[in-house]
């Protein structure tokens, strides 16, 4: 498939949003189950939320130029009941209300009691808020790597781990930004976020690396054979029917050659995975900045692969791009 | 979204339907055009149209892309005072400039020397207006396409059947059983041939392809036999000989209407050895063609009687005396004789197939010829007057065109093809081949090439026609010493039956100004500056090559055409016509019309929108130069004009005055109250336009089939004046035409006889048999060196070079490459996809290879026509048909080194001066790696012309009308 | 989503012989039409590119000498259970209840090319200039159009074809010519993995053989026997070799 910049803007800035506001609901949460005696202020929430809702506009204004009539996106929410696509539409926006609202709250800081439990503790409106923003940015992670997942004619997508790897990379992506952002705060939470930030990142490499590997042993869905049912074993087109281009020759086909796809094969895996784990490893201030930064280039080129690497079943019809 | 099936689409715009004839090829379907708001909307195939009854093709259909094409002309061009010819540099001017321009030059070449005018035309339909012109001009150098196209076709059989494939005839796909399709990618009979072959293979028929190439309609065939190159007389003798051998053939078809029983003179040593013996107590008619005073042996007797006497039985074969003590052969006999040593055995190692494949066809055709008879009954009386209650069919159909012709070897390989049909026994029978009118003809039709230098005089008509068909050496357009009268050298001794001239020579003849120079070179309708000749890089550079005085060897080029192609380049003047849309035109029964199987047929064009621009219609200018140089035919006995415009020429013009033959057939006479001959109509257009443009005349069934022995067929062909006798046409087994020729080689004519260095020549190739040598080609060629024949095929949504401007047909044929078995690939090292060299003797080219595997190893081939000149046609400089395509002309010599006496000859059958297009050899070899990935060679790139319609856009889309 | 009603075409791979027609006529037809424009980029340029409903591609089957050249024309298959429909997230493309035409409607249509993600056969085509979906409409503008003759309601690529190798009908219907077609000469649907359910079939390649007996050469009339001549059937006989 041809990647698409506004597809791979998309998913990884919307990514690392949401991982980011998992983040700090996480983080709020911990220092609530935690000792209790370290707090953070509420500007901290209601900046890192900002930067969510930020990164998430950004993404939906990429995704807008994916659009060749954006002017009629409102119409792209109807379909939810069938539409992965339709899902994502509404999902989106969801979580950035909440993230408006979730550092809305916090900046304002209404925080009144909802529940009290009988440990003392009680549940706070701006940790349910948060709960619910959890939910949602699940949703719209489960939404956006559903919409690859289900394409069933590109064996490289259709597959669980689609939906796994997104998730795991936003998130990876989302506490790295998370650690680098509470380290600017001077938080107590920066540790946290960087312990969690280098287990997702190896937990995305791992994913990752197992989908390359799975990747590569795929069995197409069917053959020349299947798709214009001559019962022959050696069947080769001598022409695809047109001299210039066409839709099909464009759209899902990237014309880069093997050795640079895997040039950035091997680019990704130390850009996103590798060099910000040796970079959380070493913790603290700018090396945090560092790693989210080279972990979102390598999480674009990642992005870039996942596109090339994907074989429409179409492609057995258009073989003869000269 | 506008409902698509309440709301209609005639509603979206003023809307409009007008019929008119199609002239994206020269198939010439019926098209309907639907116009909205005044622009092409949609063209359809006319249902009630005869020859496509309502389909349509890919060209057909884009039709549309040529009306808005970018290469429009829409001014008369002269080249700018002071550019060089060949540098694409214009002015526009008026018509009345262009037209006292070439009639002032026309009338002083008249007054002077006619044949200083040499007008050639390619692939037009307007032959009988345009050899007309030249015939009252008084030049004999005019020809059209049809020498460099198929002439051994035409020639090769209708010297042996009177009828031809091509427009002359086909194969009658509704009723046979097995067809066998030799030679043919796409052909002029596009949509009627696949109709019938969809249709014929439903029905349950075997379809068999001989063809180096599997594409088009080889694949679909039940039956693939991929053949070498250039051999396939060596097949079609075998064929014969395993019929002959094994009895299939159809004796008596073969002896009532065939010349095989009649007896041939067997003495080498008499002048009239190889003719037939003759009676000379019967009285011949002199201007009879088919003489009724030869013997056959009758079986019974054992004595000559006079052929087809009643009650008599001839042998086929044996040797015998006549009482004089001449010894004589049936002709069949010689053909036995002559293809004994024809083993398939012999043939395999000629052609590649196997010689069982071969014996297995050769049952397979005689068996289903004779096992599988259609009856009609329909009865009908022969020219002897025998009566018959049926029509019987031997049900082998076979098609063939320029995969036979265009070979130096074609016309004796398709006379072999035609005596192969001929001893089925399936000539104009059902299921076999059937004739269209005007054909069948005498052997060989009536008109005559002028005869000697005498014909051309100043300010007067030629004496004969510029075209016509030589039945002895004394027809032949040579002066005392032999030598050619005609520029292309036709009906010379050195390709006597050019029946259809040597366009392929015009150009280089004219700039040696061998056998003379000319002064005008007029050219209609001919992409001679690219595709239509051979060895084109030089012949460009003949076209601008000066005298050492400065003046050009050829001093004046009129170039007449509708776009900008590469010829247009190299004019002096170019006329800018109309398109087929914006025009009349007439396929006319003097030409070569539309007929079908049952009875003549002729259409017309009409114009379905105005000319773009002051582009104007060739035939209009032609009456118009006509006129103005005041040519007989075109003034009335008072001196003055007599024809308006060319409307007014069709409806009026007669052969002679009350002659009652006009250009069209249908609704002669005052009111269009009769046909075929008949005084003219004045509403005759109108009357064609509300028929669907054409005129079909059924003929009852008793004259349908068996027309070249059918009495009340050809008494009705007389009567309505489409042959001059109604003598039986005899299928000619043994040709006396060529043998005669042959005799004047020997010296044993009294008439015209060859010079000396042509006579071997001649006595070679004028056998009165056919057989098989190799291409001529191949003895000037290293074939070690160029291991590999060179074809190109005709793409079914392309016509020659017309359709690069065409915004959807060049999506389909973008760039052409040239195609080979993939061991050619690993054999040269080089890949699927790769850029290589491609050479001949006689030039290269470099160009991108495909492997396929639907090709015989030894053969490659290429999509004619598709590559482009850069900046011609509209096209962007860098087009993928200029930077990527190529072309195969290049390669391709238009004459062969030290062929007689040491002298250059032709490249084209020795016999009709067919050119030898698929006789080239080559070889191919990697490009470099560091040679520029582009075609070669490039020529600098062609701007737009002052009134081109050009096209600067980047984007078209494509709405007729007004947007919704 | 089994419609009562399914239109489809039915394409004769043993007739098509690649001739090109249904897919300039498509284009003709529909470009100045309900579903037009289909606009050409570069139409006389470099690379030119244009929108088409309908292509004909050609493969080879087997190796030389046994090279089948196979003409495969290819457009929307107006599949039964089209996967392109329900992931379309405006709404745009649908599946006509009526007839079961997929259609793509222009106006709902935001351009995400979602749709031809989803299409196993490359059968959709975006259009640049107005930024929408568009693919074969099985020319529905046509086959419900009063105004044409009957005869003449069908798609332009159908009405085209010279070598009638494209069939249209009902393929619900047992009774249309496409049903007869497909049931009579084992028509098959595309990819049948892909779990599409095509309404368009292909009818595979039929051939015709011959089979000559032996004993037809030989017959009491042979020609050669009224020339006196026996006819010859090959191979040396007891008279070459005996002696005696
Ligand atoms: N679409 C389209 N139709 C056309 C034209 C066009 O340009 N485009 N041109 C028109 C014109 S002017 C003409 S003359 C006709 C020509 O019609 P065709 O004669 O059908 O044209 P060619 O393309 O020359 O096809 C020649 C075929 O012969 C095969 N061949 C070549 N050499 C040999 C050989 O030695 N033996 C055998 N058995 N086969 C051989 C080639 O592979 C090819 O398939 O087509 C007319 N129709
Ligand atoms: N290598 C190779 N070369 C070949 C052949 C081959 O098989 N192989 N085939 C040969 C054969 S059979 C033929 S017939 C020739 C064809 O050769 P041509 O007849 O020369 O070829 P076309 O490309 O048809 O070019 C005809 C010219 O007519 C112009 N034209 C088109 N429509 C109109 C019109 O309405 N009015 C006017 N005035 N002009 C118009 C076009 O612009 C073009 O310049 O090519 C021959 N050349
Ligand atoms: S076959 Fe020739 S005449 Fe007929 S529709 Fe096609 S281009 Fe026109
Ligand atoms: S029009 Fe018919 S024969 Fe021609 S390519 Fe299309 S389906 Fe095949
Ligand atoms: S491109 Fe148009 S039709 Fe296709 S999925 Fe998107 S909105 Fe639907
Ligand atoms: S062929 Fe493709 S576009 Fe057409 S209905 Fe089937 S899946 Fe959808
Ligand atoms: S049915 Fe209509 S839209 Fe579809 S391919 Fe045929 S002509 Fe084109
Ligand atoms: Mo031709």
């Amino acid at each position: 498939m041809r990647p698409a910049f506004s597809v791979l803007f998309l998913t990884t800035l919307i990514g690392a949003a949401q991982g980011l506001l998992i983040a700090l609901v996480v983080g709020q949460l911990f220092l609530v189950v935690g000792t209790g005696q370290q707090t953070v202020p509420g500007g901290f929430y209601a900046l890192g939320a900002f930067i969510a809702l930020v990164l998430l506009a950004l993404g939906l204004l990429a995704s807008f130029f994916h659009l060749a009539n954006p002017a009629r996106a409102w119409r792209a929410a109807s379909q939810w009941r069938t539409s992965w696509l339709s899902r994502e539409v509404i999902a989106l926006p969801a979580v950035m209300g909440m993230a408006v609202l979730y550092g809305g709250l916090h900046w304002l800081g209404l925080d009144m009691p909802l529940l009290h439990f009988a440990n003392g503790k009680s549940l706070d409106l701006t940790m349910a808020v948060g709960f619910i923003t959890i939910a949602a940015c699940v949703a719209l992670f489960i939404c956006t790597g559903m919409i690859y997942a289900c394409v069933k004619f590109i064996r490289e997508w259709a597959s669980v781990w689609t939906v796994i790897n997104y998730t795991l990379m936003g998130l990876a992506s989302g506490f790295t930004l998370a650690a680098a952002y509470a380290a600017s705060w001077a938080s107590v939470l920066t540790g946290l976020f960087a312990v969690f930030a280098l287990i997702l990142t190896i937990a995305a490499l791992a994913g990752r690396v197992y989908s390359l590997w799975r990747n590569a042993r795929l069995r197409p869905l069917t053959t020349l054979k299947g798709a214009i049912g001559a019962p022959h074993q050696h069947i080769r087109q001598v022409s695809q029917g047109f001299g210039g281009g066409s839709f099909n020759t464009k759209e899902f086909f990237h014309g880069v050659s093997p050795e640079k796809v895997r040039a950035l094969v091997f680019f990704f895996l130390v850009a996103a995975f590798l060099a910000p784990m040796v970079l959380l490893a070493l913790g603290a201030g700018v090396m945090l900045w560092l790693a989210f930064v080279v972990q979102y280039v390598g999480l674009l080129a990642e992005r870039w692969v996942f596109f090339a690497h994907g074989n429409h079943v179409q492609n057995l019809y258009y073989q003869r791009k000269a | 979204m506008r409902d698509p099936v309440t709301s209609c689409d005639s509603q979206l715009g003023r809307a409009e339907v007008k019929t008119t004839t199609c002239y994206m090829c020269a198939c010439r379907c019926g098209i309907r055009v639907h116009l909205r708001d005044g622009e092409v909307r949609y063209i359809e195939g006319n249902p009630e149209h005869p020859l496509n009854h309502g389909v349509i093709c890919a060209k057909g259909a884009s039709g549309i892309m040529k009306q808005y094409s970018p290469a429009r002309l829409t001014k008369p061009l002269k080249r700018k005072q002071g550019a060089e010819r060949g540098s694409n540099q214009f002015e526009p001017i008026e018509w009345e400039e262009a037209l006292s321009m070439l009639g002032d030059r026309l009338d002083h070449i008249r007054k002077t020397d006619p044949k200083q005018l040499a007008l050639f035309t390619g692939r037009d339909q307007m032959q009988a207006l345009t050899g007309m012109f030249a015939k009252q001009f008084g030049t004999p150098n005019y020809a059209a396409h049809g020498g460099f196209c198929s002439v051994n076709m035409a020639a090769g059989m209708i010297y042996t059947i009177g009828g031809s494939f091509w427009e002359f005839g086909g194969p009658d796909l509704e009723r046979a059983k097995l067809f066998v399709m030799i030679g043919t990618a796409e052909d002029h009979h596009s949509n009627p041939m696949k109709i019938e072959l969809a249709k014929f293979k439903r029905g349950g028929g075997r379809f068999i392809a001989i063809n180096p190439v599997r594409t088009g309609y080889a694949a679909i065939a039940d039956e693939w036999i991929p053949i070498r190159t250039g051999t396939d007389g060596a097949l079609l003798l075998a064929l014969i000989r395993e019929i002959i051998e094994t009895g299939l053939f159809d004796r008596e078809f073969l002896m009532q209407y065939s010349n095989s029983a009649e007896l041939v003179i067997q003495d080498i040593k008499r002048d009239d050895h190889g003719l037939f013996a003759r009676d000379p107590n019967v009285g011949v008619r002199p201007d009879t063609f088919d003489t009724p005073d030869r013997f056959w042996w009758d079986k019974a007797t054992d004595q000559p009687v006079l052929s087809r006497s009643k009650g008599t039985e001839g042998r086929l074969m044996g040797e015998y005396t006549l009482p004089d003590g001449t010894p004589v052969k049936p002709a069949f006999q010689l053909l036995k004789e002559r293809v004994k040593d024809y083993t398939p055995e012999w043939a395999e190692g000629i052609t590649g197939i196997p010689a069982d494949t071969i014996r297995r066809l050769a049952h397979e055709m005689g068996i289903t010829a004779r096992d599988q008879k259609i009856e009609l009954p329909i009865a009908w009386t022969d020219s002897w007057g025998n009566e018959h209650q049926t029509v019987t069919g031997n049900p082998v159909a076979f098609h063939s065109m320029r995969g036979l012709a265009a070979h130096s070897n074609g016309f004796h390989t398709i006379r072999a093809l035609a005596i192969l049909m001929s001893l089925l026994g399936t000539i104009d029978r059902p299921g076999g081949f059937r004739h269209r009118a005007p054909f069948p003809r005498p052997i060989p039709p009536c008109p005559k090439p002028p005869k000697g230098p005498h014909a051309v005089k100043p300010s007067t008509p030629l004496d004969g026609m510029p075209l016509g068909w030589p039945a002895d050496p004394d027809d032949l357009s040579v002066d005392e010493n032999g030598a050619p009268m005609r520029l292309d050298k036709g009906f010379s001794w050195e390709y006597p039956l050019s029946v259809h001239g040597l366009m392929h020579n015009v150009i280089t003849n004219a700039w040696r100004g061998d056998p003379y120079p000319i002064d005008t070179l007029f050219l209609f309708m001919a992409n001679m500056a690219w595709n239509s000749s051979m060895n084109t890089s030089e012949v460009r550079k003949m076209l601008t090559d000066k005298h050492e005085n400065g003046e050009y060897k050829i001093p004046f080029v009129v170039v007449g055409d509708a776009f900008q192609s590469e010829t247009v380049a190299f004019a002096d003047l170019v006329l800018p016509d109309t398109t087929y849309l914006e025009r009349h035109d007439v396929m006319s029964m003097l030409d070569r019309p539309i007929s079908e199987f049952d009875g003549p047929v002729d259409s017309v064009r009409v114009p379905i929108m105005p000319p773009l621009g002051d582009s104007r219609p060739f035939q209009d200018v032609i009456i118009e130069l006509a006129t103005r140089l005041k040519l007989p035919a075109f003034m009335t006995k008072e001196g003055t004009r007599k024809y308006r415009d060319y409307p007014d020429f069709i409806t009026n013009f007669e052969t002679e005055p009350g002659s009652g033959i006009g250009f069209l057939a249908g609704w002669r006479g005052k009111s269009g109250e009769k046909s075929m001959v008949g005084e003219p109509n004045p509403n005759q257009w109108d009357m064609y336009a509300r028929n669907n443009n054409h005129y079909h005349h059924h003929l009852p069934k008793s004259f349908q089939y068996m027309r070249n022995w059918n009495k009340g067929y050809l008494t009705w062909a007389q009567g309505n004046r489409l042959v001059r006798y109604h003598d039986p046409i005899n299928i000619h087994i043994y040709s006396e035409v060529l043998q005669k020729f042959r005799l004047a080689a020997q010296g044993k004519w009294k008439g015209k006889q060859p010079p000396d260095e042509l006579r071997p020549r001649v006595e070679q190739f004028f056998d009165p048999l056919p057989f098989h040598y190799a291409p001529l080609e191949w003895a000037k060629t290293d074939t070690a060196r160029y291991p590999l024949s060179a074809l190109t095929q005709r793409p079914m949504a392309m016509y020659h070079s017309w359709d690069s401007q065409n915004a959807w047909l060049r999506q389909i044929h973008t760039q052409n490459y040239i195609m080979v078995h993939p061991s050619v690939g690993a054999g040269n090292g080089f890949d699927d996809g790769g850029w290589v060299w491609v050479e001949s003797p006689w030039g290269k080219v470099r160009c991108m290879a495909r492997f396929t595997e639907a090709v015989e190893p030894g053969t490659v081939w290429t999509w004619n026509a598709i590559g482009k000149a850069s900046g011609a046609w509209g096209l962007d400089g860098d087009a993928n048909e200029a930077k990527n395509g190529f072309l195969l002309n290049h390669l391709i010599s238009e004459e062969l080194p030290n062929m007689v006496g040491g002298r250059h000859v032709s490249n084209s059958d020795p016999v009709t001066g067919q050119a030898a297009w698929y006789d080239v050899r080559v070889r191919i070899t990697p490009a470099a790696a560091d040679e520029p990935q582009e075609s070669w060679p490039q020529f600098p790139t062609l701007g737009q012309l002052p009134g081109q319609t050009g096209f600067g856009a980047k984007m078209r889309a494509f709405f007729a009308g007004k947007k919704r | 989503m089994a419609n009562e009603k399914q239109l489809a075409l039915v394409i004769d791979l043993n007739v098509c012989v690649g001739c090109h027609a249904c897919v300039t006529s498509c284009k003709e037809w529909n470009t100045s039409g309900w579903a037009g424009p289909m606009p050409d980029q570069q139409p006389y340029g470099k690379d030119p590119d244009g929108v088409f409903f309908n292509r004909v591609q050609t493969f080879e089957c087997g190796t030389f000498p046994n090279t089948e050249t196979v003409h495969f024309p290819k457009s929307c298959l107006h599949c039964e259970d089209p996967p392109c429909v329900p992931v379309c997230p405006t709404g745009a493309s649908y599946k006509r209840e009526s007839d079961g035409i997929v259609l793509v409607d222009y106006d709902k249509c935001i351009g995400c090319k979602y749709c031809s993600w989803n299409c196993p056969y490359g059968a959709r085509e975006f259009d640049e200039v107005t930024g929408v979906m568009k693919k074969c409409t099985l020319c529905v503008d046509r086959i419900y159009d009063q105004t044409l003759e009957p005869e003449r309601r069908k798609p332009a690529c159908v009405l085209a074809c010279p070598a009638s190798a494209r069939i249209f009908g009902d393929i619900k219907d047992p009774e249309s010519e496409a049903s007869r077609a497909i049931r009579d000469n084992g028509g098959y649907q595309l990819m049948p993995e892909a779990g599409t359910n095509p309404a368009n079939h292909y009818l595979p390649r039929r051939k015709t053989n011959a089979q000559v007996h032996d004993d037809q050469l030989q017959r009491a009339d042979n020609p050669l026997s009224r020339e006196a001549e026996p006819p010859k059937f090959g191979g040396p006989t007891i008279d070459d070799a005996s002696q005696w």
